[in-house]
């Protein structure tokens, strides 16, 4: 029985072997730098000494975790982890969605397809550039903002140094950034609804608002409740480059991000236990948040996105 | 047939909102563009506002006079040509054995894939393998890191599988196998999927700055971001100053305003150039994403 099990294994080896070919150099790849580091989470419940390897360190339980929850820094980070990523699903949620019921109304050929081409270019911008867009434009020597402000005779501020403005130029930034790129794939909702019910609708006399209301929002809810869904998902997972760039010291209160911490704490600090605690303290949330907005869609609509 | 009032409103704040959202993400580039090419003395009495004030080049001479643009420039352009080369290779090469039915590991290596988008070792444990595997200050580590981006492999997956079955089975009749089948037969069909992909990986390629951050400490290696980020973020005096040559100090300030924003204009002018003609991809791309079931 072994042995026919086993030549079977040779036959399929055989006859796939030009399959097998192709995808041992992608095998390499993922086994070296996806699951080649995961052995690595262990440093996280060591005294990590580097040079001595993954088993040099002396045992430490969950030292590394408890000393974190129990830091003056764990609900800040927390806090500020989870605003600046929920802030701009709160306040930019609805916006690509108003720009793609609008755009799709555009009779104008020539300006629709000028109006879409120019909103995703933000997308496609490095996070550097945005980043020093906005540092260079708040500037309180020569940014074209303060001197607006000067001119009107106000006070001018310095945004970049005030733990009070960070959370309002990440969120409307970010917003700037991604609600062109976000549109596309409601324009595309909207354009693929059945020309009929509006059909319907036009013998019936509603006018624009209430078609908009009663035949456009709800023919386009599946999309939106699985797009929402999915955004909640990522609510704890804000990314580390925007932060990074455009915080400083005299924001960390309302900037500093778990995962800027962990950047700061594990290579800058070379604290390689915490830090690696910490981030896979970060990834198990964001895998608990990701993994329920995934349930709840395919509850809510009867299919999943993966 | 005549517009009702109501609608007519309707009209009106779709044209407005639509204005809005260019004009207010136009006009930050604009800006920039006109600062680029204004003369020092108009900057300084904040003249310029929309267009260009006495129009001049002498911002772009004196960046471009910098050898550090350049080297970091080119290294740009060969972390992208040749990063997004290998991409679209070894994307083929993942996607082409997990998208045939018949191939006997196809669930397990695809789940292999698919649960590294859910799962990883995290970011220190990967920095100490970088560094373990001598990658650290190598060129080859703003490519092999990321071969491929899973997501992408998915995509390209589900555009072999849409295609017939029975053109690879008239294929193999003919005595064609599998690498054939993928180079001669698979590869020219699914070309615009392979394009948009080409797009993503290119532009991820170029504004690729973390892994920058992280594993390249050599000034000869780094990339546009990197450089970009001293000149914009950090604004380091030191290459101001070299830049700003023999400036009198008054001058200094506003000629490194001009610096900065010449350097965003150098280093985005290839997407701005390219992008409205692959424009048309991109969104092809997005509800390729999106409807791959």
């Amino acid at each position: 029985m072994v042995k026919s099990k086993f030549s079977n294994l040779l036959m399929l080896i055989k006859r796939d072997k030009y399959l097998l070919l192709m995808f041992l150099p992608i095998f390499l790849y993922y086994f070296v730098f996806m699951y080649l580091p995961m052995p690595g989470i262990l440093i996280a419940f060591q005294d990590f000494i580097p040079g001595k390897g993954l088993f040099g360190g002396e045992w430490v339980g969950l030292k590394w975790f408890v000393q974190f929850a129990e830091s003056r820094y764990f609900w800040r980070l927390l806090r500020n982890t989870f605003l600046l990523a929920f802030y701009p699903l709160l306040f930019g949620f609805s916006i690509p969605i108003l720009f793609a019921i609008c755009v799709v109304e555009i009779k104008n050929r020539t300006f629709k397809r000028f109006a879409q081409t120019i909103t995703y270019l933000p997308h496609f911008i490095s996070t550097v550039v945005i980043a020093g867009m906005i540092i260079n434009f708040l500037s309180p020597t020569d940014g074209i903002v303060n001197t607006l402000i000067a001119k009107l005779g106000m006070e001018k501020i310095n945004f970049m140094m005030e733990p009070g403005w960070f959370r309002t130029i990440f969120t409307s930034s970010d917003i700037w950034q991604s609600f062109g790129f976000s549109s596309i794939i409601y324009i595309a909702a909207i354009m693929s609804i059945d020309p009929e019910i509006y059909d319907s609708g036009k013998i019936d006399g509603v006018n624009k608002f209430q078609e908009l209301w009663h035949l456009t929002l709800p023919s386009i809810k599946p999309t939106i409740v699985i797009l929402l869904l999915l955004s909640l998902g990522g609510v704890m997972n804000v990314g580390f480059e925007k932060v990074y760039l455009l915080y400083n010291g005299a924001t960390y209160e309302t900037a500093d991000v778990l995962s800027t911490y962990v950047y700061r704490m594990g290579i800058e600090g070379q604290n390689f236990g915490i830090a690696t605690a910490i981030g896979l303290f970060n990834s198990l949330i964001t895998f608990l948040l990701v993994f329920s907005a995934n349930w709840l869609t395919r509850r809510a609509t009867n299919m999943s996105l993966w | 047939m005549r517009k009702s009032m109501t609608d007519r409103t309707y009209y009106g704040l779709v044209y407005l909102i639509t204005i809005l959202a260019v004009v207010v993400t136009l006009y930050p580039f604009i800006y920039v563009i006109s600062i680029s090419l204004s003369s020092v003395s108009s900057i300084d009495k904040q003249l310029v506002t929309l267009f260009p004030v006495e129009f001049t080049l002498e911002g772009y001479k004196m960046v471009l006079q910098y050898p550090e643009i350049w080297t970091s420039y080119y290294n740009t352009i060969w972390y992208t040509v040749v990063g997004t080369t290998l991409n679209i290779f070894a994307t083929c090469l993942a996607a082409f054995p997990l998208s045939r039915a018949r191939f006997f590991l196809r669930r397990k290596l695809n789940f292999f894939i698919a649960f590294t988008m859910y799962f990883s070792g995290g970011l220190i444990p990967l920095y100490m393998l970088i560094t373990t595997l001598g990658l650290y200050n190598s060129r080859w580590v703003m490519v092999l890191p990321v071969l491929v981006i899973t997501f992408n492999v998915m995509i390209c997956r589900s555009a072999f599988e849409s295609i017939p079955n029975e053109i690879f089975e008239s294929a193999s009749l003919d005595g064609a196998h599998d690498i054939t089948m993928l180079f001669r037969i698979a590869v020219p069909i699914v070309k615009p999927t392979l394009a948009v992909l080409t797009l993503y990986y290119a532009v991820f390629h170029w504004n690729n700055f973390f892994s920058a951050l992280l594993y390249l400490g050599k000034q000869d290696l780094q990339p546009l971001q990197i450089f970009l980020r001293r000149v914009l973020i950090m604004a380091s005096p030191e290459i101001m100053q070299k830049m700003g040559g023999g400036t009198a100090t008054s001058a200094l300030a506003i000629s490194t305003l001009q610096v900065r924003y010449v350097s965003i204009v150098v280093s985005i002018l290839p997407i701005i150039m390219f992008y409205p003609f692959i424009q048309r991809y991109f969104v092809k791309g997005i509800t390729l994403g999106a409807v791959k079931g």
